[in-house]
């Protein structure tokens, strides 16, 4: 097993029966007492300098979150128009007691998963592909994939609109389909959004999978070669498991990216299209909340949305761990 | 060891709990009223806002001189942002400029954020307030308060291609169900136009069909208001406008997404018979390809003769409740948003002047804005004064219902109904 990234549960899991030292507290396997005897507080001492960043950069925002998510608190509030007033969890209980938030959670689970299985598929067929290519078209992919990472998301939203536009868009002329609109049905819509999503959000799933593959031993996978074992085979069980701490990742981040996807819906559906029907969690958000400063309302779909992030983070990893050990 | 930790602890926790209230700026009016110092004043940047910017300075110059001691700074601020810019400024009023120009449709919500003076009294003392045509009176005030000084109007007609019609030997409509035959017979023989074009979220576009048949957004009920978007006659007047969404004139699954910049693009690009536009729009549809070869008139009601009542758009200047320079900001707003200033600047940027003697004579000058004039004069119709206004728009509530009936995802009734209960809920919580 490679540590190619610092982070990675699999990892941790099958290399602690030889770490840890038993009856010690495996955080800190610290063997010379202080001047003074022993100071728990000294491994603290040395986590501050992170821990205030961190607290600052995330903690306090959340706090903030999460309180404004408790008050009535629109921009009435902010400016003094009006005093600030303590609803408990009113602002929750109007959020799930409407009912477009729920047919709009829905769809972003479905949307968000369908994106995310896409992108990992794309990502890693093409970053065993790349080590199957010669030089030269291993670089053109490259340049390719870098050239998508690098569009911002309205650029590469709008130039995806103009090519499927009824109008002039080249697609419809290429599959001779008239004045299609693309926009126009809800699954439609959201393939086109999704296609968009997959093409900005694959190089990045390329690139760290194959860093991940580059850094596997060849003697391995020639191992497995001369064992006979299919492409399919060799990524199933082969190269996969050995990556697995760079999919948990790369999946994490994934499902984080495309979960709190806006942009493209927005530029693309022209704020959540015909009458709604492609609205995701974030852009209801923003409509419903952010545009109308209703801070309080929104702050309250920010702490649902981050509770549903952090609750799928964590039973995946759990998950994972599970099926760690077993092998 | 232990007992600094408690301490930190406690301290922690008192902290806690006296900030245990989100954050709000303190708004109240300074109080202070000098006579002399800088004013700043927030414009909207315009396309091309070259000749704004002389008009303004003129008036600038003009204010500066007849007041010793005082400069005015002004500063133009891009129209996508205001929103944002404008809460900067209610939040941090030391930073807050003390003359701004705003949407006449926010004029409620800044009001209710306690952002705006109330001018009743200096509005009233005026000499030039007594000109203002009703609706634009409206459109700064709040349950019986001026907050402001209104600054230009905007309203849209109907914009046609005279070739087409000439040679198709169509006449111009004179009622709306004439309006829906002439963009039938359009359609039927140019199929590679629309007849008129209409758009699913071009809303402003959609209330005067709902107007004309008597229907209204909502109707006040002792300061608060009631849609009124479920009424029978406003049903009649969704119908109208969402029956020109079919094969025959606007395909829905090229129109229903459509907003009023997509029209008015369409028509100006020669790809559409008819449209309904603004004085506004006269620059984009010059710009294009039907130039010289179009005309405008008001679009019609439902009867023979008379003129669908249009949504008076337009800006106000209005005066910050943080002022520290009471009289003199008011003094502005004045010089700004006088007969002479709206004059200069309906020759420079064609806006169209607040005052009905300044509008009559800008007409006699320029053919153009006539029918836009007589649209003005038919009376005109505006949103409710609520708070709840800004958060029916930017959650799209009427958009979402005229899609809904376009793309058949359900009935004019079952639309309204659930669009009137959205409009409810906001007008109940804002209060």
């Amino acid at each position: 097993m490679t540590p190619v990234t610092p982070h990675g549960s699999g990892t941790q899991v099958r290399g602690r029966p030889r770490v840890a030292p038993p009856g010690r507290a495996r955080s800190c396997p610290r063997p010379r007492a202080g001047r003074g005897g022993r100071r728990p507080a000294t491994p603290w001492l040395y986590l501050a300098p992170a821990l205030v960043v961190l607290a600052a950069l995330l903690a306090y925002p959340v706090y903030q979150l999460g309180l404004i998510s408790l008050f009535r608190y629109t921009q009435a509030q902010v400016s003094g128009g009006e005093p600030t007033a303590f609803r408990g969890f009113g602002n929750y209980a109007d959020v799930f007691s409407d009912d477009l938030f729920r047919q709009v959670l829905a769809s972003t689970v479905v949307f968000a998963a369908a994106c995310v299985v896409s992108t990992l598929a794309v990502g890693c067929a093409l970053a065993v592909l790349l080590t199957r290519v010669r030089a030269l078209p291993r670089l053109a992919l490259m340049l390719a994939a870098t050239g998508a990472w690098a569009t911002p998301a309205v650029t590469g939203s709008t130039v995806w609109l103009f090519l499927f536009d009824p109008d002039f868009g080249p697609v419809n002329r290429l599959l001779g389909l008239g004045d299609h609109s693309w926009t126009y049905g809800r699954l439609s819509a959201f393939l086109l959004v999704l296609l968009e999503v997959v093409w900005c959000s694959f190089p990045f799933v390329m690139v760290t999978v194959y860093a991940g593959i580059r850094s596997v031993p060849s003697e391995v996978l020639e191992a497995a070669a001369l064992d006979g074992a299919s492409q399919w085979r060799i990524w199933r069980s082969v190269l996969a498991p050995m990556l697995r701490p760079i999919l948990v990742v790369v999946t994490i981040q994934s499902v984080i990216w495309d979960f709190k996807v806006f942009t493209q819906i927005y530029v693309m559906t022209n704020g959540g299209g015909i009458a709604g029907q492609n609205l995701v969690l974030n852009v209801y958000a923003y409509q419903q909340a952010f545009a109308s400063s209703q801070y309080g309302l929104g702050a309250a779909i920010g702490v649902v949305m981050l509770l549903i992030l952090l609750a799928v983070t964590l039973v995946y990893l759990r998950l994972l761990r599970r099926q760690g050990e077993e092998l | 060891m232990k007992l600094p930790i408690r301490l930190a602890a406690l301290a922690a926790a008192a902290l806690v709990v006296t900030a245990c209230a989100p954050q709000t700026s303190d708004n109240s009016s300074s109080g202070t009223d000098d006579k002399t110092g800088t004013l700043r004043v927030w414009l909207f940047q315009e396309v091309g806002n070259k000749p704004k910017e002389r008009v303004v300075d003129a008036a600038v110059a003009a204010f500066e001189k007849a007041h010793d001691g005082v400069r005015v700074d002004v500063e133009y601020i891009p129209v996508e942002t205001r929103a944002q810019r404008v809460k900067a400024a209610f939040n941090d009023p030391a930073s807050a400029p003390d003359v701004i120009e705003y949407g006449n449709t926010d004029t409620a919500g800044y009001v209710h954020d306690g952002g705006l003076l109330d001018v009743t009294r200096d509005f009233a003392d005026w000499s030039e307030a007594e000109a203002t045509d009703p609706t634009a009176r409206q459109s700064v005030t709040v349950d019986g308060k001026v907050y402001g000084a209104p600054f230009y109007v905007g309203v849209r007609a109907l914009y046609y291609r005279t070739d087409v019609f000439e040679e198709l030997g169509l006449k111009v409509p004179g009622t709306m169900a004439e309006l829906a035959a002439t963009a039938r017979r359009i359609r039927a023989a140019k199929p590679d136009l629309y007849g008129l074009v209409v758009g699913g979220a071009y809303t402003y576009g959609a209330m005067p069909f709902v107007w004309a048949n008597g229907g209204e957004l909502a109707t006040g009920k002792g300061g608060s208001y009631a849609s009124g978007i479920d009424s029978a006659a406003a049903r009649k007047g969704i119908t109208a406008y969402t029956s020109l969404f079919s094969d025959d004139n606007c395909p829905a699954a090229k129109c229903a997404g459509m907003g009023g910049n997509d029209t008015v693009t369409a028509f100006a690009a020669g790809k559409a018979g008819m449209a309904i536009g603004g004085d506004f729009s006269h620059a984009a549809v010059e710009a294009g390809k039907v130039k010289g070869a179009y005309a405008v008139v008001p679009l019609p009601g439902v009867t023979a003769g008379s003129i669908a009542p249009a949504f008076a758009g337009g800006n106000n200047i209005g005066v910050l409740k943080s002022t520290s320079h009471r009289t003199l900001a008011v003094r502005l707003m004045e010089a700004l948003a006088s007969k002479k200033t709206q004059a200069s600047l309906f020759d420079a940027m064609g806006f169209l002047p607040t005052f009905t003697d300044v509008r009559d004579q800008a007409a006699a000058e320029e053919p153009f804005v006539k029918p836009f004039v007589r649209t003005l004069a038919a009376g005109t119709r505006f949103v409710p004064a609520s708070p709840a206004w800004s958060r029916i728009d930017s959650s799209l509530v009427l958009p979402t219902m005229f899609q809904e009936v376009v793309s058949g995802k359900k009935d004019v009734a079952a639309a309204s109904a659930e669009a009137a209960r959205k409009m409810d809920a906001a007008f109940g919580s804002a209060g």
